[in-house]
This record gives C-alpha cells, structure tokens and sequence, in this order.
C-alpha cells in the first residue's frame, strides 16, 4: 500500500524503486551458517592477545611476539589521510577471535569438518573435494569453448580458524608447505621466525600492527627452490560471526627459481552493523623467483543507503630480495562498505619487477581508497600499475598510488595507467598519485583518464537488442579488459559476472 | 511492416521540431529509400525509429508489425526485429567483437524465448556469415569497430544485421565514406540478406547507392517532411537536377 502511495503521489515509477531497493538483494553471499561459536570476551586487552595467542597453541616466542605488537598498537592514532569517511570504529566492542565449537577437537581431515561448515563452502561455489575443478572457460576472443580440467587446492578459513587445505598429499610431494598460519607457526618455527613480520613489520602502520596482535588464520605457503608449484593456491575467507572482525594473516615465500599463483576470495552475511577486516598479506621472493597473487574481494558492501557492510583495512606487500624475482599483484575490488588497501611491491633484487593491475567499482555508498606502492630499490628494475577504478550511485572510489626510486636503482622503469569510469552524476572518481625519482637515468610514466558511460556506446549495445543493465556491464567489462586478463583463466570469467552483479541497480 | 504516420518529432533539449509529420508505410519485402539534403530529418527519423533518447515524439505514431514501437525500449524494438545500421559505428574498447555479437544474438533470442546459441553454433553461423562480407576472422577478434577502417565499420554493421536477422533494417548513410570497392561489396551483403520477409529503408544522400541496392520505392525528403515519392527514376532526378526543385514544389 506505501508503495501504491508512493507512486501515486511522486509519479515514481514503481519498477525504477524496485530495481534500486533490490541492489542490496543483489549480493548472493549474504546468508549466514546458523552454528554454535566459541568466542574470545569482547574488546582487546593484552588479556586478550595472550588467550588468542594459546587458542591458536603458540609457542611463548610467538606470544611475545604478540605482545610487542599490542603495546605499539595502543600508542598508535588511526590514520586519517586517506579519502574515506566513517563513524569512529569503537575497538572494544568488537570479538577478536571466533571459533566454530566443532572446531574444538581439531578434525584430522576436512572429511571430520563439521557438515554444517562444509555446506557453507559449497553454497559458495568453492570446491573442498579433492577432483578436478571442471570450470567452463571462454576465452572471450576467440570463443574457443573448453572445458578445463584443473586443479586448485584451497583453505577454507572461517571466522578465526581454518578448517582445513585440500590436497595436502600431492602438494607435498612437490615439496610445497600450504597449511594454514596458525599449523605453521608449530610445525615450521623457523621459516616463520624468519619470514613473519620481515616484510610488513609489526610497527608498520595501525591496521598492521592490530593484526600482528590478534591475528588468527590465514594461509602459509613455502614453495621450495626450483619449484613450480604443480596447481593453483586459494584461500577462501568468509566472516560468518556477528559483530566480529577478522585478521587474518597470509605470508607465502618463493624460494630461489620457484613460481607460485595464489588466488583468495572473500565474502561476509549481509549484516546491519559494520564489521571489521583487517589482514596482512607478506610475499617474500628470492632470487629467479615469481609469485602471482589474485584476489577477488567481494565482501558484504552495505546495503544502497550505507548501512553496513565490511571495514576492509588491508596492509599486502611483496619484497622482491632476489635478482630477477616477479610479483604481479591482481585484484578485483567489488565488496565491502569501505576499502582501504595498497598492495605493494619492494622491488630490492636488481632487475626485478612489480606489477599491480586493479579493478575497484564502488557502487551506492561504497568507498574505496586504493592503489599501490612500488619501491625500485635495486638496479634497471621495472614496475606497471594499470588502475581501472569505476564508480556509480554516490560512491567514491579512490586511487592512490606511490612510484619511488631510489638514487642507487639506476635504469629503472614504471608505466602507470590509471583510467577511471564514472556512472550518473552523484559519484566521485579520484586520483592522487605520488612520484619521487632520485636518479637521472630512470624512467616514469603516468597516464591518467576520466570518464563518463558513454550514452552512444549504451545506445548502441541496446540497438542491438542488449539490456541496459547487461550493456552497462558490457561497457564496463570492456573497459577492465586489461585488468581482467590478467587473473588466472579460471577466475577472470567468475570476475566479469562480479563486475555485472555489482553494477546492478546503477543505470535507469 | 513498417507503418509511420503523421510523425512529429522534436529535440528534447531545443525544441527544435526537426519531423514535421512524416507518413511512410513498408509492405514485407519492400526496399525504400529516403533521399534528402543535409538537416532534412533523415538520420532522426532513423533514431526515433530505434528508440534513441533526447528526442520527443510530439504527434503520430510508428507500428512494426502492427505493434506500436513508441513506448518500447530500444532493445524491446531490436528483439521484435528492428536494425538500424549506424551511419558512424560506435567504438566499444575492450569489448571483442564476437563477444558483442554473440551477447547481442543470445539476449534477442532470450528476449523471444528461443534457446541461445551455444559456443559452437555460434562460431560456425558468425564465420559463415563473415566469410560472405569478406571479413577475416581477425577483424572479428578485435574490439568493436576500434581502429576499424571506414569501411571495416560498415561491412561490420552488414555482419551484425546478417547475424541478428532482422525483419526491418534501416541503413543510416551507409554508403558515407566508403570508396566504389567497399560500397559495392556492403551492397552485395545487403542484397544477399533481401527475401519476401525482410524490409529495408535506405538512407542516403546520393543516388549512387541505389545502382546497387535498387529501391522498389524513393522518398524526397525536406524540412522534416517526405515531399515527394516515387520508383527508382525518381532517385535519377535528384543526381541530374539536386535538390533545389524538389524544395520549390515543397
């Protein structure tokens, strides 16, 4: 009856109020796993890292270590500089660690994971069986249809704990350690003594520092010298919990000659209260050696007025120590009410090379605020960042980015592309790029543009019998095409119903 | 087919009346052309036609297929068979060719609730079809008409017109820009798509064209309104004596 009231006394086209209500509907991932949770007291206290720290069976060191990372963090004030705006998040009401209570008695394998929790997997589309992942793949161009048998191993983090990585067996074989952090911490102390905090230290900024006191799960990853790693890495998050903030803590080395690809995603319920996620993701390579990570973050974004959605607070950085290492960071932004994320590269090793390709789309109140940092460090270095940001609704959507090169990197080279995409008028694209050169032999290029959804490019996709929505969605694609086809095969196509999904609702 | 009456058009923005009533009826099968100079309200007409916003319809009325098309979204007006072939073919980056082709098809199939063409269906009819234009399958790889030449584009629109198989197509100065070559070979894929069921409006300045697509009918047009109508002769007398007569009888 509001409704019929509504329309009749604005003249609003019932439809158009529909479609826009039904944006939130849109995410499909919003259902919640109904099971009983362990959790830590609310609020954070040294008290509480400690109890996290024996949750998790630490040994002292790692508590210590824990610890250390607290005392900074409560001296620390939030940052403020970036472009986003939010009500002050009130630390002490937060859970900082939950656990599935059928998680207690640590199952021996995923077949002993509680069903309930497996479900949750499958819901989500994420293989737990060990069998070929059948994924239907079209290479857009050539439409060569395939069907591709691969294999992706995964580890399925929920809340506070993982409940298990697939096949464990055929990876040891190669040689290759992927547990979770928390195994790792007690079965390989030493490449964690070495490797954790070595990257991202614990002092490095607020949201890093609160993670290293509290972080729980995540993925640890060592691929040996010489080793290609013979699948795909993924990890899966998924916040289940109410009112509880997740930290989880990723740290994947690259030993000298090996190559790894690494993909995570992450999705939350639909919940009226914000939460808060705040990872650290540490890449270490070493000499001749590649890592390739992606992410496809589509956490909970709020529904269209603003009302909850995920605090993403992400601190991801690679150190390239060897000569000739490679690290291609690739992410598709598309969830969360708030992103703030800068995947960086330290490009140490002479000739070594950082790439970052990024798609964020904002959409009704989402606000984004990302970017990347590449630090040439090291002698005729290279570095490529190529930016698609798209906005729409009343979003702001945010690139930030920092090419420094340092005297001693001599020849070194950066090409930057950052190219935003606005939809309607009421939203926000910006660019806020810093550059700092200290040699005369380098090289650095920035290329910027904005624009507008073309009304021709639509009116044409639409002639030619294509929806509006889906036309919108056409455009878009094309215009992230770069981007795109840098993800892994398997995930690009998986991406480009994400970009439609999330613009649902933004035209008309 | 196509039966426009008494249609008036405006700008949407300047209210400037650019038809000022128009009356132009299409049986099935039937090849017209509209002649006229420039500002005439040709290239509206066919904007109006295909559903193009920042026009306003002030009087008269467009029935395809006895159903009225004015209130129809532009892609409800395609799916019931309309095509309008664009006089400057829009860029889409990014977007491959084929991709936009297959989306095109399969959301108008979708749209009548026909089954959509799989992956290998698809390649086999878009290869077919491009072999008859003389497109290589190169062409069908790059991103929608960027970097195409002028004649790339409208040999380009022919293919999506003969994969979409419209029972209406409206070709907006397709000749513009083309040299004798390229004209003569988009000539002979429109030809190859005319049959009983498929109408055609041509839209062009010259006569040129129409030694090669040859129209069962010509329109004059000027000033927003058809002045004069006739068979094919009629398109001979503009080449010898221009448009200034018509205009005088106007």
């Amino acid at each position: 009856m509001q409704e019929l009231d509504g329309q009749l006394r604005d003249g609003v086209d019932i439809e158009t109020v529909k479609t826009v209500k039904s944006v939130g509907e849109q995410y499909k991932y919003g259902f919640v796993t109904d099971i009983e949770m362990e959790f830590t007291p609310k609020g954070i206290s040294e008290d509480i890292v400690r109890l996290i720290s024996k949750k998790n069976d630490e040994p002292s060191w790692m508590t210590e270590w824990r610890l250390a990372a607290y005392r900074r963090w409560v001296k620390l004030e939030e940052p403020s500089w970036a472009m986003i705006d939010h009500p002050p998040i009130n630390y002490q009401e937060l859970y900082y660690y939950a656990k599935p209570d059928s998680m207690n008695t640590k199952p021996k394998s995923l077949d002993e994971v509680d069903p309930k929790l497996l479900e949750t997997y499958q819901k989500l589309g994420i293989p737990l069986q060990e069998q070929m992942q059948l994924a239907e793949v079209e290479p857009d161009d050539t439409l060569e249809q395939n069907t591709m048998s691969k294999k992706v191993a995964v580890d399925a983090v929920f809340d506070s704990v993982s409940l298990g990585t697939t096949f464990r067996k055929s990876l040891a074989e190669a040689g290759v350690i992927f547990c979770s952090i928390t195994e790792a911490i007690i079965t390989y102390p030493d490449l964690v003594k070495k490797y954790l905090g070595s990257v991202v230290p614990t002092s490095d900024n607020y949201f890093a520092t609160l993670n290293s006191a509290v972080f729980s799960a995540g993925s640890f990853v060592y691929i040996p010298k010489g080793v290609k790693c013979p699948m795909e890495l993924s990890t899966y998050f998924r916040i289940n919990a109410e009112n509880t903030g997740q930290f989880e803590r990723t740290l994947i080395i690259a030993d000298e000659g090996s190559s790894v690809s690494y993909l995570e995603g992450c999705t939350a319920p639909m919940r009226d209260e914000n939460q808060l996620h705040a990872a650290v993701v540490e890449l270490v390579i070493l000499e001749d050696a590649e890592i390739k990570y992606s992410t496809v973050q589509n956490w909970y974004p709020g529904d269209e007025d603003g009302k909850g959605g995920i605090y993403n607070f992400v601190t991801k950085r690679a150190d390239c120590r060897g000569d000739r290492s490679k690290v291609m960071w690739t992410q598709v932004e598309t969830g969360s009410a708030i992103t703030w994320k800068y995947p960086s590269c330290i490009l140490r090793g002479d000739n070594s090379q950082g790439e970052f390709y990024s798609i964020a789309i904002t959409n009704n109140m989402q606000q984004a605020d990302t970017g990347t940092k590449m630090i040439h460090l090291g002698k005729a270095t290279k570095s490529r960042i190529v930016s698609k940001g798209i906005s729409a609704g009343k979003a702001q959507n945010t690139y930030r980015g920092l090419v420094s090169i340092h005297p001693k990197s001599r020849d070194s080279r950066n090409f930057t592309q950052c190219d935003s995409l606005l939809i309607g008028d009421t939203c926000g694209a910006h660019t806020v790029p810093y550059i700092e050169v200290k040699n005369n032999s380098s090289r650095v290029e920035h290329e910027a543009t904005t624009s507008k959804v073309d009304e021709d490019q639509l009116f044409y996709c639409r002639q030619r019998g294509v929806g509006e929505e889906e036309a919108v969605a056409l455009v878009v694609n094309g215009f992230c095409k770069e981007v795109l086809q840098a993800l892994p095969m398997e995930f690009a196509m998986e991406a480009q119903k994400l970009v439609a999904i999330s613009l649902e609702g933004s035209v008309g | 087919m196509l039966a426009i009456k008494d249609l008036c058009v405006r700008l949407e923005d300047e209210k400037k009346e650019i038809l000022k009533g128009v009356n132009l009826t299409i049986k099935p099968g039937e090849v017209h052309a509209v002649m006229g100079p420039n500002g005439s309200g040709k290239s509206t007409m066919s904007y109006v036609l295909s559903g193009k916003s920042g026009y306003e319809v002030t009087a008269g009325s467009v029935a395809l297929k006895g159903t009225n098309i004015l209130e129809m979204e532009p892609e409800q007006r395609a799916a019931l068979g309309l095509f309008l072939a664009f006089q400057y073919p829009i860029e889409i980056p990014g977007v491959g060719n084929m991709t936009f082709l297959r989306t095109a098809l399969n959301s108008q199939r979708k749209f009548r609730n026909e089954s959509e063409l799989n992956a290998a269906e698809f390649l086999k009819l878009v290869r077919d079809q491009a072999k008859l234009l003389n497109i290589d399958t190169e062409m069908l790889k790059r991103p929608v008409n960027v970097g195409f030449s002028g004649g790339e584009k409208k040999r380009n629109e022919i293919l999506q017109m003969a994969m979409l198989e419209p029972s209406m197509c409206v070709l907006d100065e397709t000749d513009s820009g083309l040299d004798v070559d390229a004209m003569k070979i988009v000539a002979k894929g429109v030809n190859g798509l005319r049959n009983r069921n498929r109408s055609f409006l041509v839209i062009t300045h010259y006569q040129r064209l129409l030694n090669h697509i040859v129209p069962d009918v010509v329109h004059i047009m000027a000033d927003g309104k058809i002045i004069r109508s006739g068979t094919a002769e009629l398109a001979l007398e503009v080449e010898t004596n221009g448009y200034a007569n018509f205009k005088e009888i106007a």
